[in-house]
């Protein structure tokens, strides 16, 4: 224990030894040991039975342990209530109690005499201590008192010294500025020569205060007189200086700073000052604009990368210059209006130039550097949003590559376009040369299909990765919303490519519309390929492309775009149209043939037939190379049952039976309706066909398209002439080899018996001397020719 | 309101030629020429009784030969005139006439001496004037005793060819017409009761290869001084006071132009349809680009024709046995609409006016009547109702429909 807690440890023991009296009824050893801890928590003032003491303790003056016990009260209570047995155990319970405190009250004592003896020792100690202490501390006061009794006694004799040392360095100081005073006019002379503007103003400046509060005396007058007649010539040679404006900017805005400390007016210097700039930024202009002019020459003609650099470099490093000069001169006296004004005017005439020079940048194969040169431009301007952060110049600059960027795309559009056409350009003379050579021709239309969708797929690829620059991480503008956002999705997708894929279709479409009249002058096989091309596209090439660039450009369409859907539509209808002309082409060139042979012969004179006319083998020639063709890029497509021996089929019904059917019923002219009833009911059960329908994305049906369009010329041709007995005959034959042949092509052979019946029926019908020949002796005939 | 349905009447014969009788306008009246080889072709005279939807036929012979036009005077309604196909047989007869010889001059010329020719002819007729009358009184007899067309005059000109189409001067007093034959037009005047014609001008189309008119349309416009031809692909128009070409659309369709007809209401708009497929409309101010094309048809297209009073009703016949009716709004004469009278609208009739103006009007097909099974080649709005026509296919059948009752009320409305 500390010394100094002796007091408090001595009530502490006086606590624990009541406690253990009062202690009666527990007896078990472990109770005592929590009521000893139970007290030294008491003594820190811990825990709950520190507010017990508060609380006011059992008031029942029969509680043994109570504090208000009365042994009277207690003892009649107990013999009022009790048995005599009772009593007699409740006196032995007592005296064993009794007994057992007192022995705990021993063991306590004996447990802390010890502690207790300890203790006295300590504080006799320390009396003793403290006594030595007191002597010590006695000793320390008189020695202080002997020393500033001596001090005292020491400043009193220096006094008189300190006060005239004081007075005579006042004397020095004032004796140092007159010093200073009178030699300002000869120092300012002399700065004036050496051309020290800067050190004569700041002189000056710390004269002047002192020159005009003396003034009224005669000899300072002098000096102040001096002073601003030097000063005077000073702030001219400041101004001449100003005015010539041949120095650097740097040396400008000294003179400026100069100026306004010789307190020249503040809005005749800014004015001044921004002139000046300005004629040096327009010297600066004028420089880009020659470059610009002297472009034609291609000799000379400096990259679009060169001439950005340079317009940093010059007018950029000079305008920031200027703003930052004119921040720090005029900041104080001037709002940033005129500055703003005057960045905003020339900045504007800069931007005009570098959009001139951008739209000079035509070529579309290299983009970084016109990539490179923006973000230059663009990051150049960033200098001055920083210096001048209300400007709306970086604004202006952003937009300028916006619209550089825009113009790009377009451009691109363009060049992809008239590669297209190029290359359909190519494929067509492709298509022309072959025909010299058969031999490679067949082969010749699946790969042209392929190396023309390959080309055009590799000329969007190589276009993507040029527009892909715009967005590169480490081009500033690419972080810009607009790069982000609008670009990818408005700009790359739906204007170059979207527009590109569109105007594939549409350019297939025209070929269609155009050319369509005349038939000539698209070749077949192109449309054939292009349809083909088209079909590709709605199935595959389409989602392909347009997955690709939205992967590339990582698109987030914040406006609707087209979906692919619709460009597949667009497609597809393409293609179908380009089949349907196909058809149309092809089937009016062997329509052309068929009206020619029927219109130019004269039918009703002519030879027993002894052979298949040659235009009909021609017809079939053309209709084989035509299927060859088509099957080059084509599926075959489904066609419907035929008989195995369809070739073979006969006329019969026609020749024989069904006319004279048709005749015998002419022989009663009363009835209306049934003169052609059988041919009418045959029509009744045979569906309508339409000649230039639509066709399916196969060989059957473009043949079938293209053969349906001939037979009917040749039914309508033949229904306007008039035959004799040897002209029907020939065109049974005719019909006949037609037949043998024809077949094979079409998707459902019935229609091509159906309009050989109606073309025989037909000139049987117009025949003057309707005789049919021997089916047997036309198959003889189809068979020889 | 349901529309009346088509009316059919067969033919026993094929038939191409069909006209409504211009001349008539109280009576729905068409005539139809016949083409048959063997037998004597006829023309049939269908009356429509709009009323009870019945038709009446008279028949007359036409025994010249095969009828490939007709066409009706617009003065008299007895008069009418026929290109028709006459077969002559000159068996064992070698000497040519030089009008055969020039005829063909192709490589089989060698051989048609033999046997037979075909020659175009073209004639005026004129219906005996008791046609009607017999039929009423017992309709037996027509039927087996026809009575025979009375022959006027032929306007027949050995030097010029084949005749393929006959035109009247419209609205004139039947007087003039033109016959186009081969690549030459000629003028006729008709003097005498129609009984003598003589050719007052000719225009004559050169040019390499065998030109040939294919048809042709006396405008009546100008004061009837304009003629509309076509030949092979192009469409020309001549002034009839010089019998000069006027106007040339080279190209017109990408095949054979197979018909023209002039809008009655507006004074340079010209239809045509060929074998491409396509009606086409034409300024001929402007012959560069059509005004307005329509591709309705899937095959050739053998007829269109212009409704006499709502020019923008068109009617289409073709060989895919399909006949269109198109409502051409933006090309006609009204393309408003029916333009409302300031104080129809201020009796403030209607809002409702009001909503039918405000709708744009667009160019639409009306309706595809599919009543044929063959080639129809001829259409034509009736002279006496407006609202009615007729078509008429290879295989003898003739239709006769309305104008749907909706568009009808819309248009008149």
């Amino acid at each position: 224990y500390e010394p100094g807690s002796a007091e408090s440890l001595l009530s502490y023991w006086s606590e624990l030894m009541m406690d253990g009296e009062a202690e009666g009824s527990v007896s078990a050893d472990s109770g005592r040991k929590r009521r000893v801890h139970g007290m030294l928590k008491l003594y820190y003032g811990l825990n709950e039975e520190g507010k017990a003491p508060e609380q006011p303790e059992s008031l029942d003056p029969c509680d043994i342990n109570g504090p208000h016990f009365d042994p009277e009260l207690y003892l009649n209570k107990l013999r009022r209530e009790c048995s005599l047995a009772e009593l007699m155990d409740q006196e032995t319970c007592m005296v064993k109690q009794i007994r057992s405190l007192d022995s705990d009250m021993q063991t306590l004592v004996y447990e802390n005499y010890n502690k207790f003896i300890s203790a006295t020792d300590t504080i006799r100690k320390m009396k003793n201590d403290f006594k030595k202490m007191e002597d010590e501390m006695d000793c320390l006061s008189t020695n202080m008192a002997a020393i500033t009794e001596f001090s005292a006694r020491i400043s009193g004799t220096l006094q008189d010294q300190h006060v005239q040392i004081t007075k005579l360095s006042g004397v020095h100081t004032l004796l140092r500025k007159l010093q200073f005073l009178f030699e300002l006019p000869a120092r300012l002379n002399k700065c004036l020569e050496l051309q020290a503007y800067a050190q004569a103003v700041s002189s000056h400046r710390r004269a002047r205060c002192v020159l005009q509060q003396y003034s009224h005396l005669p000899s300072f007058k002098g000096i102040q007189d001096d002073c601003h007649a030097i000063m005077d010539k000073l702030a001219q040679e400041l101004r001449q200086k100003f005015r010539d404006g041949g120095s650097s900017a740097k040396d400008l805005s000294e003179c400026v700073e100069l100026l306004l400390q010789l307190d020249e007016p503040a809005e005749e210097l800014c004015d001044k000052f921004l002139s000046h700039a300005r004629s040096r930024l327009e010297s600066d202009l004028q420089g880009l604009e020659a470059e610009i002019s002297a472009l034609p020459s291609p000799s000379s003609k400096t990259d679009i990368l060169e001439f950005i650099d340079r317009g940093c470099n010059e007018f950029v490093s000079s305008l920031c210059l200027v703003i930052t000069s004119y921040q720090e001169l005029f900041i104080n006296h001037m709002a940033n209006g005129k500055l703003h004004t005057f960045v905003d005017d020339l900045a504007t005439r800069y931007f005009s130039l570098v959009e001139r020079r951008i739209q000079e940048e035509k070529g579309v194969g290299d983009n970084s550097l016109l990539v490179r040169a923006l973000d230059r431009f663009h990051r150049r301007l960033q200098a001055v949003a920083k210096l001048l952060p209300g400007s709306a110049v970086p604004n202006q600059g952003t937009e300028i590559v916006i619209r550089a960027a825009m113009e790009r795309v377009k451009q691109y559009l363009t060049a992809l376009q008239s590669f297209y056409m190029d290359s359909l350009t190519d494929v067509r003379q492709a298509l022309a040369t072959p025909r010299l050579s058969v031999a490679n021709a067949p082969n010749s239309l699946p790969e042209l299909l392929s190396s023309l969708s390959a080309s055009i797929l590799n000329q969007i690829k190589s276009v993507l990765a040029s527009v892909h620059l715009f967005t590169a991480k480490d081009i500033t503008f690419s972080n810009k919303p607009y790069f982000k956002g609008e670009f990818c999705s408005q700009g790359v997708r739906e204007s170059l490519v979207v527009s590109f894929i569109k105007f594939v279709c549409q350019s297939s479409r025209q070929f269609c519309e155009s050319a369509g009249d005349k038939g000539g002058s698209t070749p077949p096989a192109l449309l054939l390929l292009l349809s083909r091309l088209c079909l590709d596209y709605e199935t595959s090439t389409i989602s392909y492309i347009l997955t690709l660039t939205d992967e590339q450009f990582l698109v987030q369409h914040h406006s609707p775009v087209t979906p692919v859907t619709t460009l597949c539509a667009e497609a597809r209808e393409a293609a179908q149209k380009l089949l349907n002309h196909y058809v149309k082409v092809q089937g009016l060139i062997i329509s052309q043939m068929l009206r020619k042979s029927v219109e130019t012969r004269d039918w009703v004179n002519t030879i027993e037939p002894r052979n298949v006319r040659a235009v009909m083998k021609r017809v079939v020639e053309d209709t084989t190379s035509i299927d060859v063709q088509v099957g080059l890029l084509y599926e075959e497509g489904v066609r419907k049952a035929h008989s195995s021996d369809s070739s073979k089929r006969t006329f019969s019904v026609y020749s024989s039976s069904r006319q004279q059917a048709r005749y015998a019923a002419s022989y009663t002219p009363s009835a209306p309706m049934d003169t052609n009833l059988l041919s009418n009911i045959h029509k009744l059960f045979s569906e309508r066909i339409d000649i230039f329908s639509s066709v399916e994305f196969n060989k059957v049906s473009v043949m079938t398209g293209i053969i349906k369009i001939s037979l009917k010329t040749f039914l309508e041709c033949v229904r306007l002439r008039t035959f004799g007995r040897y002209g029907l005959q020939q065109i049974q034959v005719d019909c006949h080899y037609l037949q043998m042949y024809l077949w094979r092509f079409v998707s459902d052979e019935n229609l091509v018996h159906f309009l050989l019946d109606e073309i025989v029926g037909s000139s049987a019908h117009r025949c003057l001397d309707p005789a049919p020949m021997e089916q047997s002796v036309i198959e003889v005939i189809c068979e020889r020719g | 309101m349901e529309d009346d349905a088509p009316v059919i009447y067969g033919l026993e014969f094929q038939a191409r030629a069909l006209t409504a009788q211009t001349a008539e306008t109280d009576a729905i009246r068409f005539l139809v020429g016949t083409q048959s080889l063997k037998f004597d072709n006829q023309i049939h005279i269908i009356d429509f009784d709009d009323e009870n939807n019945i038709i009446n036929k008279n028949v007359l012979l036409h025994q010249a030969g095969e009828i490939w036009h007709i066409g009706a005077s617009p003065a008299d309604k007895a008069v009418l005139t026929t290109c028709y196909n006459k077969s002559e047989s000159y068996c064992f007869l070698l000497s040519l006439s030089p009008f055969t010889a020039s005829l063909f001059k192709s490589k089989w010329q060698l051989f048609f001496a033999s046997d037979s020719r075909v020659v175009s002819c073209a004639a005026v007729w004129r219906m005996p004037s008791d046609w009607d009358t017999g039929n009423h009184e017992s309709p037996d007899d027509s039927a087996h005793n026809p009575q025979t067309l009375e022959l006027l005059c032929h306007l027949d000109d050995s030097a010029h060819g084949n005749a393929a189409c006959v035109l009247w001067e419209p609205m004139g007093d039947g007087k003039r017409v033109i016959s186009l034959a081969d690549n030459h037009a000629l003028l006729w005047d008709l003097q005498e009761s129609s009984t003598q014609a003589t050719v007052s001008s000719t225009a004559t189309l050169e040019g390499k290869g065998q030109l040939k008119f294919t048809s042709g349309k006396w405008s009546p416009h100008h004061n009837c001084s304009q003629l509309a031809t076509a030949n092979d692909t192009a469409i020309r128009g001549w002034d009839l006071r010089t019998m000069s070409q006027i106007y040339c659309i080279e190209n017109a369709h990408g095949q054979l132009v197979r018909d023209l007809d002039f809008n009655p209401n507006r004074q340079y708009y010209l239809a045509s349809c060929g074998d491409d497929c396509k009606v086409k409309f034409w300024d001929v101010r402007n012959v560069q680009e059509p005004v307005k094309t329509l591709e309705e048809h899937s095959h050739w297209v053998w007829s269109v024709r212009y409704n006499h009073s709502h020019d923008q009703l068109v009617l289409t016949a073709s060989s895919d046995s399909r006949l269109i009716l198109s409502n051409m709004v933006s090309i006609s004469s009204e393309p408003f609409g029916h333009l409302v009278d300031d104080d129809e609208l201020s009796e403030g009739e209607d809002n409702h006016q009001d909503d039918k103006s405000k709708e744009p009007l667009k160019d639409s097909v009306v309706s595809t009547y599919e009543e044929h099974e063959d080639s129809v080649y001829a259409a034509e709005w009736s002279s006496a109702d407006p609202w009615l026509f007729a078509s008429l296919s290879y295989d003898g059948r003739l239709v006769i429909n309305r104008v749907p009752r909706a568009l009808k009320y819309r248009i008149l409305l």
